[in-house]
């Protein structure tokens, strides 16, 4: 059952889900705001792919550069609409915003292009399959693993060594405290958003890559992933989240192979259950944060 | 608030309350006999709704915490007294693999419905404790992932719920007056409870935990109650709605629905109960009007594509206008009354400004 090609699936959804659920914890890190329309970027891209593929004929490597921009400049644009005229008012207030956001996403798509699945046309290194080492699997699995490792370290250079991401682990932790030295709160919201869209797009190309298809509520499924992954791992650090995507990653495969074939349908809610236990015994997730309650004002 | 009260000195949004109950009817009656058939349907739905948003602001409203759970309650009571008030034979027929003593299972509607509501008040009350220990992200999370938890178990326990699949054969026993009956009954309840000890020890605790819990809140034990209580009606409104709609499947109680019923309420504004049904009506309204316009449009040819999802589109983009615009809804956290509303017209005399 441990063999390379488990290891090989497993890394590769692990790193798909740690990229997941990076983007939703930068934006909740500095906000204290859980994303509900953060699925939504993923499907915009996907869209993106479709439009640009399907009507413009460009090349593949064009689209995908494209659906991640058009997916960073859509959280933005929310983030410039929706969230920052609602962000001094009630948690709850931007929780039900963030929920009308992604209806809003979601049905501008069945209302613009359809309610039903539009094929994305994908590169043919999608459906390759390699030999490494004995163990044969999908090309798109390597690749997700390498882009994965790529962005993980670009992201960590970023915050470590930068101004911006002082700033944004700064703003992480008290973020009043940080506006007090300076640091302007619109820039440090606006740029997690951007990167919280883009990590969304670069997720999209391979979410969609596995079925080749895009449809409006393709963001619902990635949406539930990244919450998990984020509850598992720990919602008040960056790390927590790779960690949670990666724990989930594991997880959601050791339970397709050990649950029974009549369980398997109610794989689902066992992961809920699981996240609800997380919540209720270890509420910082498996990786601690800082003491973080304050929200911004 | 005066702390002692009697028939005498009611308290504040009782008149409101009670002229929302003699509109609610008189629109009853007046639909019933004057309206055609379509408008008969439209204002029965409307009145289950209004119970469902109803039951949905005694937690949500009072507490503050926004409450995701909520539809699966609803499913569960309208699993319930649809399994509990349907005949036999047709359940054998409609769900081929229910559980044998479930199908000879049989009562009145009206006794279903109320254990269907009991059903759904002791699941709530079985698993919400330890839910209520968290409040803000944490909580909202939890309580989506229990949405998901029940929609779940709703898809796959084709014993009880036929699955994925539909439910029907249910009895047509929800009419216009038994649903304006219903509503009005939980406009009353909802008020009574807003202004009970335990409602008001729940505003206390939404409004500051902390300070209510030194003055000897158990916040985990009113917002408890209160849970259960809200999801008993939630039960009673889902088992109405499934014996109007009579055949239903689980996707009825989940994520769409739940943006429907929270919309309503944080539109009106979800701390008071005129608020709650000034947004079920304008929704409701609103819905109705965009569905037709829909319906016009892909009908008439006017123009050369298919309109769907344009009321969807509407209605969250009046959401988010009003969130920015009044992030407390448009009636607020207080009731509305004659009174205040003569009050506003001459700003700097209301003596108890609004300061949540």
């Amino acid at each position: 059952m441990i063999n390379g090609e488990f290891i090989i699936n497993t890394l590769s959804l692990g790193s798909l889900y740690a990229l997941l659920a990076l983007g939703l914890v930068f934006v909740y890190g500095i906000l204290k705001l859980v994303n509900f329309a953060y699925g939504e970027y993923l499907m915009v891209a996907g869209y993106a792919m479709y439009v640009f593929g399907t009507f413009a004929q460009l090349p593949w490597y064009v689209t995908m550069v494209l659906a991640v921009l058009i997916a960073a400049l859509t959280s933005y644009l929310t983030e410039l609409v929706a969230f920052r005229p609602v962000r001094s008012k009630s948690l709850n207030a931007m929780l039900v915003t963030s929920f009308a956001v992604s209806v809003l996403l979601q049905n501008a798509a069945v209302l613009f292009v359809s309610p039903r699945s539009r094929a994305v046309p994908l590169p043919p290194a999608f459906n390759q399959s390699v030999t490494l080492l004995g163990v044969t699997s999908p090309l798109r699995n390597l690749l997700t693993i390498a882009t994965a490792v790529v962005l993980l370290t670009a992201l960590t250079l970023l915050m470590k060594y930068t101004v911006l991401g002082i700033a944004m682990r700064a703003a992480a932790d008290k973020f009043t405290t940080t506006r007090l030295m300076g640091v302007p709160a619109n820039l440090v919201i606006s740029v997690a958003f951007i990167i919280s869209g883009f990590l969304a797009g670069v997720v999209s190309i391979f979410w969609v890559g596995r079925s080749a298809s895009v449809e409006p509520l393709i963001g619902f499924a990635p949406l539930l992933i990244a919450f998990i992954a984020t509850v598992i791992g720990g919602m008040h650090s960056l790390l927590g989240a790779v960690v949670g995507g990666f724990v989930y990653g594991l997880l959601f495969n050791v339970l397709s192979i050990m649950l029974p074939a009549s369980m398997i349908n109610y794989r689902d809610a066992f992961m809920f259950v699981i996240v609800i236990l997380f919540l209720l015994i270890r509420p910082e997730g498996l990786i601690r944060g800082g003491y973080t309650e304050e929200r911004v004002g | 608030m005066s702390a002692k009260k009697s028939i005498f000195t009611a308290p504040a949004g009782r008149s409101t309350v009670l002229a929302l109950i003699v509109l609610l009817i008189v629109g009853a009656v007046l639909v019933n006999t004057f309206a055609e058939f379509v408008w008969i349907g439209i204002y029965t739905y409307f009145c289950v709704t209004l119970m469902m948003v109803l039951g949905l602001q005694m937690f949500m409203g009072n507490s503050g915490i926004l409450n995701w759970t909520y539809l699966g309650f609803v499913g569960i009571g309208a699993y319930a007294s649809s399994i509990l008030s349907t005949a036999p034979q047709l359940k054998s027929m409609g769900v081929p693999n229910m559980y044998p003593a479930l199908v000879q299972l049989q009562m009145p509607v009206l006794p279903a419905l109320i254990v269907g509501g009991l059903v759904a008040a002791a699941i709530a009350a079985i698993i919400a404790w330890p839910l209520m220990r968290l409040s803000d992200a944490v909580g909202v999370i939890t309580l989506f992932a229990t949405l998901i938890v029940i929609h779940v178990v709703m898809t796959q326990w084709d014993n009880v719920t036929n699955g994925p699949r539909t439910f029907f054969g249910v009895q047509a026993f929800t009419s216009i007056w038994v649903a304006a009956a219903a509503a009005s009954l939980t406009l009353f309840a909802a008020h009574l409870f807003r202004e009970s000890s335990l409602g008001l020890r729940l505003r206390a605790s939404r409004d500051d935990r902390h300070a209510a819990m030194a003055v000897g809140v158990s916040v985990v034990a009113v917002r408890y109650f209160t849970f259960v209580l809200s999801s008993f009606v939630g039960g009673v409104g889902g088992g109405l709605w499934a014996h109007y709609i009579t055949s239903f499947s689980p996707t009825s109680f989940y994520v769409v629905e739940t943006f429907v019923l929270l919309t309503m309420l944080v539109i009106g504004g979800a701390g008071s109960i005129s608020g709650a049904t000034f947004g079920a009506v304008a929704i409701t309204v609103m819905r109705e009007g965009l569905r037709q316009l829909e319906g016009y449009l892909n009908n008439s040819g006017v123009i050369n594509f298919e309109v769907y999802g344009l009321t969807e589109v509407m209605v969250a983009v009046l959401l988010i206008t009003i969130l920015i615009w009044r992030p407390d809804g448009i009636i607020g956290g207080r009731e509305f009354t004659l009174s205040r509303f003569r009050r506003k017209r001459s700003p700097n005399q209301d003596p108890e400004a609004e300061t949540a």
